[in-house]
């Protein structure tokens, strides 16, 4: 196996007393889909948190393609080609699709007009519809806002935005919680398709049967640290389930 | 909603304007509807439309700007002192304005970067700019420069005052960048989900403090416009401006939740109240029934779009 793409090793995170990552590791080899469970205040989150640059690290190295990285805000890991999908989707909700996809990244007109800040909007629109397509996010009209949408196709443009950037890794922070059977469904093809198309997916998730289902790995965090590391062909609900409480370990 | 110069909610608001003025052209053929009239009209609307421009952009991220007639009020003093003291009437101009400005930043760094509401702050500045005002003359009121009220106050160009023509063209230009630009768009984008927003890349804090010191500055040049027009500073007249301009905001159609709004609909709730203030005066209704009016249309706007935003997120 190659090295990983995105390594994580001994990062340290307290709020105020409360230790909430205690040397935690985690490796996401390139083109897999990893699984980061934990029980409720396990770290998941923080460390998620850490990986895409929004919160720092008291200590401990994030590495890129073996080299460190110190990411000290969120635009510093996207540049490097990492995306998040978050828990909230972050959508504006008063804003098309098309906006929310460019959103900090507005493509503007060419020469002049575009020196002015005006907006292309249709190539916007295009592209953005071109996404949408390419993932099987089915839009009545790219034109209407946001807010307008069903919960699944909400989910489905927030996936689709961090897909179109990440050119190496994208975190999904509880992608199905929020959704029926049918959009959970396409949400895990969806994940495959990112993973088919080359860029590593870090899935963080409470529901076993969507990491059973989709992922290629498992890491295990308990009480901010990790536990266990598996390959996700090889083991069982009971197993996960157990490492996760600490029943196993 | 953004992006779009015309939403339905101003093609709905455009038609009741629209009855407006016919009702009265109907009533009154020979009054009302004369290009006299519909001048004065216009012109007296004029300056609520800088401050009600500015306002918009500011409502819609979501925030508010209480003090608008207190920073006009000392911007236009600041300008009457300035042009007396350097018989400048440029310099008196540019510091109405920088004084707009300036007021408006600091609105701008205590609502992003004080995370005090905008509210508080703007409150708090309503009293100090007008305080302020107050203390630079002496409680009276400031006579503008003869050639300024004789000149800019009365100038007209193709039969229309210059201040309609100033006015009309930065609301054009401020209405068109909200609408197609990547300024408006991050005016949108803050007031929709400002953490989004910021965790997208857009520097939301400077955003916002840019948004307030435009309308700061909008209500700066509104001072200058209205010592102008006036020929004195009103320092007592401006205590319901921030109202009047709030309201012409959310009747054509802005959000006071943030995200929704435009310039276009602004310009029409700047002249839904003034059309019913002229029309009544001219049929004699006592004026007093505008402002009952006005009050009532302005709670059914915003009980219109409660009903909106409601079935929306169902």
């Amino acid at each position: 196996m190659a090295g990983p793409l995105l390594e994580a090793r001994g990062i340290v995170k307290s709020y105020g007393h409360v230790e909430a990552l205690r040397g935690a590791d985690l490796a996401l080899p390139p083109g897999e889909v990893v699984a980061l469970i934990g029980d409720n205040g396990a770290g998941k989150s923080t460390l998620a948190k850490i990986l895409s640059g929004v919160e720092p690290p008291d200590d401990g190295e994030i590495l890129l393609d073996g080299r460190p990285m110190a990411f000290s805000s969120a635009e510093d890991a996207r540049a490097a080609g990492i995306e998040t999908v978050y828990q909230d989707l972050a959508l504006c909700a008063d804003l098309t699709p098309a906006a929310n996809f460019f959103l900090g990244r507005e493509l503007l007109k060419p020469g002049l007009l575009g020196r002015l800040g005006l907006l292309d909007d249709a190539a916007m629109r295009e592209r953005a519809r071109q996404a949408c397509e390419r993932l099987g996010v089915e839009l009545k009209s790219q034109d209407a806002p946001v807010s307008t949408l069903s919960g699944g196709q909400r989910q489905g443009v927030a996936v689709a935005r961090a897909v179109t950037w990440a050119r190496r890794v994208v975190f999904m922070d509880e992608p199905t919680a929020a959704l029926g059977v049918v959009q959970t469904r396409r949400v895990l093809d969806l994940i495959r398709g990112v993973r088919d198309s080359g860029v590593s997916v870090l899935l963080i998730s409470h529901n076993m049967q969507d990491v059973k289902a989709v992922s290629d790995r498992v890491e295990v965090l308990r009480l901010g640290r990790r536990v266990a590391r598996f390959d996700t062909a090889q083991v069982s609900m009971e197993e996960l389930v157990g490492a996760m409480t600490g029943a196993r370990g | 909603m953004s992006g779009r110069l015309l939403s339905a909610q101003v093609f709905w608001i455009g038609l009741v304007l629209v009855g407006l003025l016919a009702a009265f052209a109907l009533l009154r053929p020979a009054s009302f509807a004369t290009p006299f009239n519909l001048l004065n009209l216009v012109s007296d609307a004029a300056i609520l439309l800088l401050l009600a421009t500015g306002m918009t952009y500011v409502i819609i991220t979501a925030g508010i700007d209480l003090s608008v007639g207190g920073v006009l009020v000392f911007s236009a003093v600041a300008a009457a002192l300035t042009a007396e003291a350097t018989g400048s009437l440029l310099l008196g101009a540019a510091a109405a304005v920088l004084s707009g400005l300036g007021w408006g930043l600091l609105n701008g760094v205590l609502v992003a970067h004080g995370r005090i509401p905008a509210l508080i702050v703007t409150l708090g500045t309503l009293g100090m700019s007008l305080g302020a005002a107050l203390l630079l003359t002496g409680g009276v009121d400031l006579r503008a420069p003869g050639e300024l009220n004789l000149g800019l106050g009365l100038a007209r160009w193709l039969g229309v005052p210059h201040l309609v023509w100033i006015c009309g063209a930065i609301t054009a230009v401020l209405g068109f960048a909200l609408a197609r630009t990547r300024f408006g768009r991050h005016t949108y984008a803050i007031g929709s989900n400002a953490e989004a927003a910021r965790r997208a890349g857009v520097r939301v804090g400077r955003h916002l403090v840019t948004v307030y010191g435009l309308a700061g500055l909008l209500a700066g040049l509104a001072g200058y416009l209205s010592l102008a027009k006036y020929g004195i500073t009103g320092v007592s007249a401006h205590s319901t401006d921030n109202l009047q301009a709030i309201a012409a905001v959310v009747i054509g159609g802005t959000s006071l939740f943030g995200g929704v709004g435009t310039v276009a609909g602004t310009v029409i709730g700047v002249f839904i109240p003034a059309v019913l203030q002229n029309g009544f005066q001219i049929l004699g209704v006592r004026p007093f029934w505008q402002q009952v009016v006005v009050g009532a249309v302005l709670i059914a706007a915003v009980y219109a779009d409660q009903r909106q935003r409601a079935r929306r997120d169902q």
